[in-house]
């Protein structure tokens, strides 16, 4: 599995849906994800890739880590591997 | 003020996953103690306790709400749910807005604690779970149980040792009869049983490495258990009116601190609780026919136990059963006196006397009839139920029969 394979594995896990139905213009909203999945999600996707995400729970917008599609999530995480290789 | 009917009860403990299969246990003498079955249990030198057997968490939470529930949230969800169901009662609307939920716990989520210590600790990672922190918090039972059922009234959690969940049980009495609360659930849960619970336990030499035997001359210490009991506390009126099932009456509740030493008892706190719990009530010493003892198996306890029932009593004393059911399902800490309230509505209810287990000798520092070994026949119109908490916190309740 590429990253943005596994990363949608993770989204949709999160989702309860199969990654055939995760979309990268769906916001996390879209998708059902509530503050909670969001951080969870996070997680899961620093351990899957041993990358460190600068997300702040606190204000979303602010971060450096643009969580306002699934498709600039997928953009972010591919640049954190990138800069970790 | 109000009087206060119990209409509900739930539990999971080493003896049930529910409180008919307790009560039974409770009647048989049956021992919940056995060989530990955790973790490094090999590099522990207490290795035996009162385990809940057969949790499987996967088949009682979705793995959502299993990720958020620390073991001693989903012990409380479970009590919880069968004390709401038994007491048909149904949190919708108003009624919702009039009830709250007070549990007793010592130990938060110790489990959760310990696996995330040893993940950046032991193995050295990096980030623990995100959901560490509303895990492990000591009030993660009790906002639980108020989101389960739409609790939206006084909610919080009392952290008082072993005493905990009698405090608890007692300021929700409190409410209920004061008029601040028409309902409340309350009771306490515990799940300590994990290595570092455990190991620090073993720190203070007060753990038995084969048995639970409180009263009897060749005691050897206590035994750590685990579990959750939960109680409908409603007001008396409400409850009758609605035709509900009455188990109990919860008479009166007395607390006093020790204000002496950190870890050991007093017969005066001790002794003075259990005087206001019957004051409160309004019940005479000879009306009592029951006591449930703190009886955690160690000499200290024991010992300073008995001498504060006979100061409480008098001459009582001596024709009073006392029994300690921890010998069955192991001290459950914050959670204790919650469990031990199944064998005072076994007592009440049913008229059966739950025994003190692992008796083997007379003490003649406890010359009291401690039920030895075999549940008794008898009609009790009212009991006691001490919690001796280290910290030198004392908390009684006191329960008429319905």
């Amino acid at each position: 599995m590429d990253t943005r394979e596994r990363v949608i594995a993770i989204i949709a896990e999160q989702a309860f849906l199969q990654p055939s139905d995760v979309r990268e213009d769906m916001t996390l909203g879209d998708l059902g994800i509530d503050s909670l999945g969001v951080v969870e999600s996070i997680f899961a996707i620093e351990e899957a890739l041993d990358i460190r995400i600068p997300f702040n729970a606190n204000d979303p917008q602010a971060s450096e880590f643009d969580i306002s599609s699934v498709g600039r999530i997928l953009g972010a995480v591919e640049r954190l591997v990138a800069e970790r290789a | 003020m109000r009087r206060v009917a119990i209409t509900g009860a739930g539990t999971i403990n080493a003896l049930g996953h529910d409180v008919p299969s307790t009560l039974a246990a409770m009647r048989e003498g049956v021992c919940g103690i056995g060989s530990l079955d955790i973790r490094d249990v090999e590099r522990l030198s207490i290795r035996i306790g009162a385990q809940v057997r057969d949790h499987d968490e996967s088949t009682r939470f979705g793995r959502q709400q299993a990720a958020l529930y620390d073991r001693f949230t989903q012990f409380a969800l479970i009590a919880a749910e069968e004390a709401v169901a038994t007491s048909g009662l149904c949190f919708e609307g108003e009624l919702g807005l009039q009830a709250g939920v007070i549990l007793g716990n010592s130990g938060g989520g110790l489990g959760t604690i310990d696996d995330s210590y040893r993940a950046v600790y032991e193995e050295g990672r990096s980030r623990v779970h995100p959901f560490v922190v509303p895990r492990l918090m000591g009030n993660a039972a009790s906002s639980a149980v108020s989101m389960a059922h739409g609790l939206r009234g006084p909610t919080f959690t009392v952290a008082s040792a072993c005493a905990s969940s009698n405090h608890a049980m007692g300021l929700a009495f409190q409410m209920v009869r004061s008029g601040m609360a028409d309902v409340m659930l309350a009771g306490g849960s515990e799940a300590m049983l994990c290595f570092g619970g455990l190991k620090a336990w073993e720190g203070l030499r007060v753990m038995s490495p084969d048995a639970c035997r409180p009263f009897s001359a060749t005691r050897s210490g206590m035994v750590q258990g685990e579990g959750a009991a939960v109680f409908v506390f409603e007001d008396w009126d409400r409850a009758a009116a609605r035709g509900a099932e009455i188990l109990a009456e919860v008479a009166g509740f007395g607390m006093t601190a020790d204000a002496r030493d950190i870890v050991l008892p007093s017969v005066e706190g001790a002794e003075r609780a259990m005087r206001l719990a019957l004051a409160d009530a309004g019940l005479d010493a000879d009306q009592v026919g029951y006591v449930n003892a703190h009886g955690t198996g160690t000499a200290a306890n024991d010992r300073t136990e008995c001498e504060a029932i006979a100061g409480a009593f008098g001459n009582h004393a001596g024709r009073l059963m006392v029994s300690s059911t921890k010998a069955m399902h192991g001290h459950v800490i914050g959670g204790t006196g919650a469990i031990e309230l199944l064998a005072c509505l076994s007592a009440l209810r049913d008229g059966v006397v739950p025994p003190t287990i692992g008796y083997e000798a007379p003490d003649p520092d406890c010359p009291l009839d401690v039920v030895p070994n075999a549940a008794r026949q008898a009609r009790i119109s009212a009991c006691l139920s001490n919690a001796f908490a280290f910290g030198g916190l004392n908390a009684v309740l006191a329960l008429r029969a319905a």
